[in-house]
């Protein structure tokens, strides 16, 4: 008796989520906006997203398996999630061997040299993302239109997105955004994702279901995103207030772009965000400000991506000093 | 609805698989042998009186208490002393136990043994604390801190202003208070009159999870026509059962870190410690039975017993049907705060509330993982600490660190080892920690 008994600190019981649950879980909250993608933009984003996926699950298994010589962990979902969102964050019909070179940089400069899952400072997704709109500012900002070409694989008709229009637009002297916007797709269209822009930044009303449900899922907490997103509205209407010939409302910076995507799913990435509620906070508000200084005054029409990469490496920062109020002290 | 009292930060829910809820609590027949430990509580271990071969009665006094901070141990049964030796107990090691033969179950003459309810509290406030002390009534929710003590408030010190009670139970699966509290109020509540007499208090909370309705129906109506005693419905919360997050919930202060809950004008008692009290003060009983909860899936009958102390775990299971083929684990205690045994020899202790069988596909975590920053750790930690940093702090023997990130204010009630997604053993490093933290202080210490 008692040779086969187990013998072990307390607590004796465990939750049933684990970090495996909690990526397939995010991937499982982006399925209807990435389908969305697929019936709007067809082959393109198909293409994009399953080159993307497989090639940051096979970078993660070789790198593993040959250079580090470690253990692999393809199935614990992260290289998953990591292709998803890169695919979100690149437009329809972007050539194959850029996604190659995106996924490489993802997982193995951006994941991999830094130690692996749990280590990385950056989202690395979104490094991919950013070194590839600096590697290839043409073919990143060549966005399908919505619903044209769906069946063709290159060259297919392509516009501008909401947001770099307006830019475009508003260089020009006297020009007034409220007649600008009027040969924008209406709001409507825009929030269900029936425009052109990445992949993930089509449907604002998709992205913020899955968000919702990440939240009753208690994969994320509301903290970063409703800071993110409070803090773009507030900054915007402050702005469309005070001009609204030159600043466009807040709705539309907030059913515009990778916002969504960025407050929900980027800038929730776990490892790469503040641990206490307090420092969740700020860093939405900063991330949400740089957005917008970025979307105004930046040389980019869209700057959620950068926001959220400037905002990570300031992470280490806020966790030292933004702590939860200790018990009796 | 009204708004449940609870502690503000952290906190989860755990499954509470309170199977045995609806057994009333019953007798148990006596072992063949007893096996009666010296170190039942926090402090000095008690000196043995008797010798191999004494005979000795029920209630008699075993072992006396040896130290400001110790407590006498009594024996449980009638019989004969057979061996005074070292035996495996619930901390994994040998450690001495007097061993006895079971003959009878004659108890010492100035026990009452009546069943009658003796409502009338006629002894002074040092005879209080003298009998309290007298019967070796330590902690019962699971501290084993010597009873008496609390009732010695140095002079200094600041007066204690209200009597908490402890009535929460918030371990999954135990179900010993809640039983007592169903089975026993009339008790339980001269025992808080009692208390708060030591005291010198004028008023009385006690608090029960809102799981235990019942527990709350009944008590409230005995305590209608009592000035002074409070009945107190807390939120249902892992671990509202934490002396600190009790008397936050309760009171809205937060003892501070280090600091005894006297620091905020409270003393606390365990429900069951409460009615081993009115068993000293109004029938001269020595503690030498408790309430036990023996559970698990895996029984046929999860049950609540009346258990001597000394009794070998062995025998309470074969009282719910013998041990089940798959049992991984035998947890004495709860599933989150109590001890995995190594075998079903060890004997009840005075602070023994539960024995919880797991069984063996649920009895190893999972494979660690890394961890991902997913911050849940730090969610949930009642004390407001960083599990996941104090692990890295410990392990990497950052012990001033460790220190100065309040390491020490840990509770251990492990709801940071529950939620982590990766497994990762938070707590135990936590644990290891903690012991370098005190061994560093120690040394500080005795340098100076």
């Amino acid at each position: 008796m008692g040779n086969n008994i187990i013998v072990s600190g307390s607590p004796h019981v465990q939750t049933e989520q684990t970090t495996k649950s909690m990526m397939y879980h995010v991937v499982i909250a982006l399925m209807p906006a990435l389908l969305l993608s697929f019936y709007v933009f067809g082959l393109g984003a198909i293409i994009v997203s399953i080159v993307s996926i497989v090639f940051c699950i096979g970078f993660e298994y070789l790198i593993q398996k040959f250079i580090l010589k470690v253990p692999t962990t393809i199935s614990d979902g992260s290289a998953l999630l990591t292709g998803v969102l890169l695919a979100l964050n690149l437009p329809a019909g972007f050539p194959v061997w850029m996604i190659i070179i995106g996924a490489l940089i993802a997982i193995g400069v951006a994941k991999l040299s830094f130690g692996g899952l749990g280590n990385n400072i950056f989202n690395p997704a979104l490094v991919a993302r950013v070194f590839l709109l600096i590697s290839f500012p043409v073919q990143m900002t060549k966005w399908p239109e919505a619903f044209a070409d769906r069946m063709k694989l290159a060259d297919a008709t392509t516009g501008a997105t909401p947001l770099g229009f307006l830019k475009e637009a508003l260089r020009g002297e006297g020009s007034d955004i409220r007649e600008l916007m009027k040969s924008l797709p209406d709001y409507t269209d825009m929030f269900i994702g029936f425009i052109g822009g990445s992949i993930g930044e089509i449907s604002a009303v998709l992205l913020l279901l899955g968000g919702l449900y990440l939240i009753w899922k208690k994969i994320i907490t509301w903290h970063i995103p409703v800071s993110v997103l409070l803090t773009v509205a507030a900054f915007s209407a402050v702005m469309w207030l005070v001009d609204p010939t030159q600043y466009a409302d807040p709705l539309f910076h907030l059913i515009t772009g990778g916002l969504m995507l960025g407050a929900f799913y980027m800038a929730t990435d776990l490892v790469t965000s503040p641990m206490s509620p307090k420092g969740q906070i700020l860093f939405g508000i900063g991330i949400g400000l740089l957005t917008m200084l970025i979307r105004y005054f930046g040389a980019y029409p869209e700057g959620v991506s950068f926001a959220i990469l400037i905002m990570n490496a300031f992470v280490p920062l806020i966790d030292r000093f933004l702590k939860v109020k200790k018990f009796g002290v | 609805m009204t708004m449940l009292k609870t502690f503000p930060k952290g906190g989860l829910h755990v499954p509470d698989n309170k199977l045995s809820e609806k057994e009333a609590i019953q007798s148990i027949n006596l072992p063949k042998t007893v096996q009666i430990p010296i170190a039942q509580h926090i402090g000095a271990p008690a000196k043995i009186i008797v010798e191999r071969n004494d005979k000795v009665r029920t209630g008699q006094v075993i072992a006396k208490s040896s130290g400001f901070i110790s407590a006498n141990i009594h024996s449980p049964v009638t019989g004969t002393v057979t061996k005074i030796d070292t035996f495996l107990d619930s901390s994994g090691y040998k450690n001495p136990m007097v061993s006895i033969r079971v003959e009878e179950d004659n108890w010492i003459e100035e026990v009452d043994l009546s069943t009658e309810v003796n409502s009338e509290i006629t002894v002074s406030k040092e005879e209080i604390l003298q009998r309290i002390q007298n019967a070796g009534i330590v902690g019962l929710g699971g501290a084993t801190f010597p009873s008496h003590i609390k009732l010695m408030v140095p002079e200094h010190a600041k007066a204690p202003e209200i009597l908490l009670i402890n009535g929460v139970e918030c371990e999954p699966y135990l179900t010993a208070d809640h039983r007592l509290m169903l089975e026993k109020p009339d008790e339980i509540i001269i025992g808080v009159q009692i208390l708060m007499k030591a005291l010198g208090v004028s008023r009385a909370a006690i608090g029960i999870e809102n799981n235990k309705k019942d527990a709350i129906k009944i008590l409230s109506e005995r305590i209608k026509n009592i000035k002074g005693i409070e009945i107190v419905p807390l939120k249902v919360k892992y671990p509202q059962g934490g002396e600190k997050q009790l008397i936050k919930a309760i009171i809205k202060k937060e003892v501070p870190a280090g600091k005894l809950p006297l620091e905020v004008g409270a003393v606390v008692y365990n429900v069951g410690t409460t009615f081993a009290v009115y068993e000293a003060v109004q029938k001269n009983k020595p503690l030498i039975e408790r309430v036990v909860t023996v559970t698990g899936k895996s029984l046929v009958k999860p049950s609540n017993f009346w258990v001597r102390i000394g009794t070998p775990i062995e025998h309470l299971l074969q009282a719910v049907g013998g041990v089940p083929e798959n049992t991984g684990k035998i947890i004495n205690g709860g599933p989150m705060m109590g001890k995995a045994l190594k075998d079903y020899t060890v004997p009840v202790t005075k602070g023994t509330s539960g024995i919880l069988l797991i069984p063996k596909e649920k009895s190893n975590r999972r494979p660690m993982q890394p961890c991902v920053r997913c911050a849940k750790c730090v969610d949930v930690c009642p004390m407001g600490l960083e599990p996941f940093l104090l692990m890295a702090l410990s392990d990497n023997k950052l012990v001033e660190r460790s220190k100065d990130d309040n390491i020490l204010s840990c509770i251990e009630c492990g709801s940071c080892s529950y939620i982590c997604p990766s497994s990762r053993p938070l707590l135990d490093y936590i644990r290891l920690g903690k012991a370098d933290v005190n061994k560093f202080l120690k040394s500080q210490k005795d340098g100076k």
